[in-house]
């Protein structure tokens, strides 16, 4: 029973494909961008082009290898678990560093070094003439680092270490241009929300690893512990949901949702690596390692679960319809996506397929939605969709990628998007989680029409603005076709016509067949195109104010507030904490602590002001005060001092006889 | 024969004359006159005992008190004549340059 | 009482009443030449008792020298006359230091030879080869060293004296 989970490999295949040496080797694709972080941070200023040939060529060799890793799967071989190395023992507890390498493990590490490797070339371009330039370089490739290893990890102490230095790469990079008071401001909020995640994370690290006994943190053999049922369920419940904490945290679910949007103060490179398609996907991938975790809990908490990705899929895409800032467009929709792909996790282990497999092309397009709109933003030094329009004659290239990306997400047919949301929709129905259906279709829909609003704006109509833009370089373009045909062809693996290749080789206990559900598509398909032609319809002629903003009125300044839920923690925790505690803290540490030091110092100072006070009166009176006896003496006496020779003679004459009298009478 | 206390009483008078002159004259020769007074009382009495013992020793002592005697007044007057060359004066009360 | 008695009495009284003057005479000529007395009659003394070399010694040094050079003393300092300028302040209380000297003698006599019980003298006849001997003998060590004291006492009479050439 313990070799059936994480299956070892496609049942029908009789023959155990042995492991290639890119797979028993494949730490070395964590190894690579550390490399290049140590390189470009060493070398970078002097190396001609400032130092960004480390990081490209690093990991470019890491994709490939990630591609080799793959082919092990894709020839359909089993997972590769072996031994780690022991880090160090405390009591009982051992910490290893090692390795899990299955199909999950490559798809991901695919996903990672293919958009890192397209933002470390298009980094070149839009990051030209920066002063920190080598410095984004180091932190880019050491951020790709930290994610290979939350994805490579085998044990739960080196996933979180890689998950807290992805935080810290994203606070350096959001505020890259710290200049700005707005942009550190968001760097720090972005930290500090995906910490509070990771408190109740770091919690149901420590569940899990006292369901061992305090033995061992390896994931496997927790989850061979747990899938035992030795452990009572609400035990494991509490852990699942400690965990959860940190994926809402990572992958901005309600409610810390808070950072995501303002994350985009960060340059667009940063936005397309972090906030679309790899941190924020890092938990999304945690569920999917942990599931046997969330499998063995109560139905209670994948409830939550879905609840709470259901909350934020449609909330995040309705805030998306409000936004001007192109790029706060992208990240409410990265939001909703991401909450999309939670909630099809959540549906048990079917969904573990469909959504990952909803990671992996949105990844793809996501990226390429990001990384084009910096090319935008290039041209026309400006975020808002208002100083733009009639981009498309301009910019073509972007124009159609763009154009295949929004389609992507829209979700229609035959790019990757259909299939993902087509397969979440399959799952949805087969597990009769039918309010998630009713979710999924509903945010489609209002997926398709933002998606529309968005090229409409920014492509369509006259460009009314001071600039003059013009084509992106090369170095920005190239990675915005490469993506836009992985966005193509990305969604044909997971096909249910074409075997669904994806299915064989991320699933959870076993491989479920994907099945084409006709109604389905259909369903999907037309409400993806009610959602763009609804966005023709209001956009088409571009007017000087929003079309929805009078009809919606105060839903439209709800929304425009972000359901005032920012202001609600400003004014509920920052501002009584920065304010009231942190004053009160001042106040006590100032007079209370304060005093006690001071106090010891007066104390002191009193003391010694006393001993001085006895020093000089007292023992210095005594010194003072011999002399002085000794000074008054020798002056009383000096009298005697008549230096007259008689005077001594008489009292030598007396002193005979007086010596006489005593020798006589009494001697 | 002469008997020994008288001439002791003999020789303690003069001592005690001896003792008023050295403490009561001003000049300083005086002083020293007062002060042979006191050897010669010694000197009776030495060789006052010296005849009641019969034994020459008191005399010869006698004999070297005598020549002492000398000698200091020679020192003794040498010093007087050079305190009268600083001074114009030999008034012992004048002497106290220690005084306090 | 016998007659030797009776001279040194006299002698005696002679002395005591000289070196009395000695101590109180206004003139200090007077005080001089009434010390020639007393020494002169301490010397008779002496004879009395039988140190005949002894007083012969005396009448030579003390009255021939030493008094010559308290004269000459005199003379060089310009000695003041006066009772006033002779004696100084503390004169009663030197008479009573004196007494109180001769009182105490007195006692210590009395104590040990008292005067009644007192035996007169043997006779003994002072023998100056004997002294002689004596010096040269048993005493030629004082002798030497006082005859050091003696040239001492002159190179430094000399050197105290003389003045100074500037």
């Amino acid at each position: 029973m313990v070799a059936a989970l994480f299956s070892e490999g496609p049942v029908s295949e009789a023959v155990q494909i042995a492991p290639n040496w890119f797979v028993t080797h494949a730490w070395i694709v964590v190894l690579l961008p550390v490399i290049s972080a140590v390189l470009t941070f060493f070398f970078g200023k002097r190396t001609p082009g400032r130092g960004a040939v480390y990081g490209i060529v690093m990991v470019g060799a890491a994709f490939l290898f990630s591609l080799a890793v793959l082919w092990h799967f894709i020839k359909g071989g089993a997972l590769y678990a072996p031994e780690g190395i022991e880090w160090f023992t405390i009591g009982t507890l051992k910490l290893e560093i090692g390795m899990l390498v299955d199909g999950l493990t490559a798809i991901m590490l695919v996903v990672v070094t293919s958009v890192s490797l397209c933002v470390h070339v298009y980094s070149l371009g839009y990051m030209d003439g920066d002063s920190r330039f080598t410095w984004f370089y180091v932190v880019l490739s050491l951020f790709t680092a930290a994610m290979l290893t939350v994805i490579i990890s085998n044990n739960l102490i080196q996933l979180l270490v890689g998950w807290e230095i992805m935080g810290v790469c994203s606070y350096l990079l959001i505020g890259h241009w710290w200049e700005e008071k707005e942009n550190s401001n968001a760097a720090i909020k972005a930290f500090i929300t995906t910490r509070i995640g990771d408190v109740p994370f770091m919690f149901g690290i420590i569940a899990l690893i006292a369901v061992t006994g305090f033995t061992t943190t390896n994931i496997r053999e927790i989850g061979e512990i747990i899938g035992l049922g030795v452990v009572s369920p609400l035990f494991v419940s509490m852990a699942a949901i400690l965990l959860f904490g940190g994926t809402v945290g990572k992958s901005a679910q309600f409610p810390l949702h808070v950072w995501l949007p303002d994350a985009m103060a960060g340059p667009t490179p940063v936005s397309a690596l972090i906030h679309a398609a790899t941190m924020v996907a890092a938990g999304v991938y945690l569920i999917g390692r942990m599931f046997e975790v969330f499998v063995h809990a109560e139905a209670w908490v994948l409830t939550t679960v879905s609840i709470i990705a259901a909350i934020t899929a449609l909330g995040a895409a309705l805030l998306a319809v409000v936004q001007n800032d192109i790029k706060r467009v992208l990240a409410y929709s990265t939001l909703s996506q991401l909450a999309y792909m939670i909630a099809g996790l959540s549906m048990g282990p079917e969904g573990v397929t469909a959504g990952f497999f909803h990671l992996f092309t949105h990844a793809f397009f996501k990226a390429l939605l990001f990384l084009g709109a910096g090319s935008l933003i290039h041209a026309v030094h400006s975020n808002n969709m208002s100083d733009m329009g009639g981009l498309r004659k301009k910019m073509p290239i972007t124009f159609w990628t763009m154009l295949f990306g929004s389609l992507a997400l829209a979700g229609i047919f035959p790019l990757a998007g259909f299939w993902s949301k087509d397969e979440l929709l399959v799952v949805a129905n087969h597990t009769a989680h039918t309010w998630l259906f009713v979710v999924f279709l509903l945010t489609a829909v209002i997926t398709a029409f933002y998606t529309a609003r968005m090229v409409l704006l920014t492509f369509f109509g006259e460009y009314k603005g001071h600039a003059h833009p013009h084509e992106s370089p090369p170095s920005m373009t190239a990675p915005l076709i490469f993506l836009a045909i992985c966005t193509a062809g990305a969604g044909l693996l997971g096909a249910p016509q074409l075997n669904a290749v994806f299915g064989q080789w991320v699933f959870f206990e076993e491989i479920h067949e994907a099945v084409f559900v006709p109604w389905i598509a259909v369903l999907s398909t037309v409400g993806a195109v009610l959602g763009l032609l609804a966005g023709y319809a209001l956009y088409k002629d571009r007017k000087a104010e929003d079309p929805l903003k009078g009809p919606l009125g105060p839903v439209w300044t709800t929304l425009e507030n972000r359901y005032y839920i920012d202001a609600f923690y400003m004014r509920a925790i920052v501002y009584p904490v920065r304010d009231t505690w942190s004053a009160g803290v001042y106040w006590f540490n100032q007079n209370v602590l304060d005093a006690v030091v001071n106090g010891a110092a007066g104390l002191a100072k009193g003391l010694g002001a006393a001993v001085m006070w006895f020093d000089r009166n007292v023992i210095d009176g005594i010194v003072n005060g011999s002399g002085r006896t000794a000074g008054k003496t020798g002056n009383a006496l000096k009298y005697l001092q008549t230096g007259n020779v008689q005077w001594y003679a008489v009292g030598l004459f007396v002193g005979v006889l007086a010596l006489t009298i005593v020798f006589i009478r009494i001697v | 024969m002469i008997r020994l206390p008288l001439v002791l009483l003999f020789s303690a008078f003069l001592f005690s004359a001896g003792v008023y002159g050295v403490l009561a004259r001003k000049n300083a020769i005086m002083v020293l006159m007062a002060i042979e007074l006191m050897l010669n009382a010694v000197n009776v009495n030495l060789v006052a005992f010296s005849a009641w013992l019969g034994d020459l020793d008191g005399q010869v002592f006698a004999l070297f008190v005598i020549a002492v005697a000398a000698a200091e007044v020679g020192i003794g007057l040498a010093i007087v004549i050079l305190l009268f060359r600083t001074r114009e004066s030999i008034n012992v009360d004048e002497v106290n340059l220690l005084k306090w | 009482m016998s007659a030797q008695e009776y001279a040194f009495c006299v002698l005696a009284v002679v002395g005591c009443l000289s070196a009395v003057a000695v101590v109180s005479a206004r003139n200090v000529v007077h005080a001089a030449l009434y010390l020639v007395v007393t020494l002169l009659s301490v010397s008779g003394v002496y004879l009395l008792l039988g140190a005949e070399f002894v007083a012969w010694v005396q009448v030579l040094i003390y009255v021939g020298a030493i008094v010559i050079l308290f004269l000459f003393g005199l003379m060089l300092t310009k000695a003041p006359i006066g009772r006033d300028t002779l004696d100084n302040q503390q004169r009663w209380l030197g008479v009573v230091v004196g007494a109180g000297v001769f009182a105490g003698l007195a006692f210590l006599i009395q104590d040990a030879f008292p005067v009644q019980d007192a035996e007169a003298f043997r006779t003994f006849s002072g023998d100056t080869a004997a002294i002689g001997g004596a010096i040269f003998s048993d005493f030629v060590l004082p002798f030497e060293a006082v005859s050091f004291l003696l040239l001492a006492a002159l190179i430094g009479a000399i050197v105290l004296a003389r003045k100074d050439d500037a």
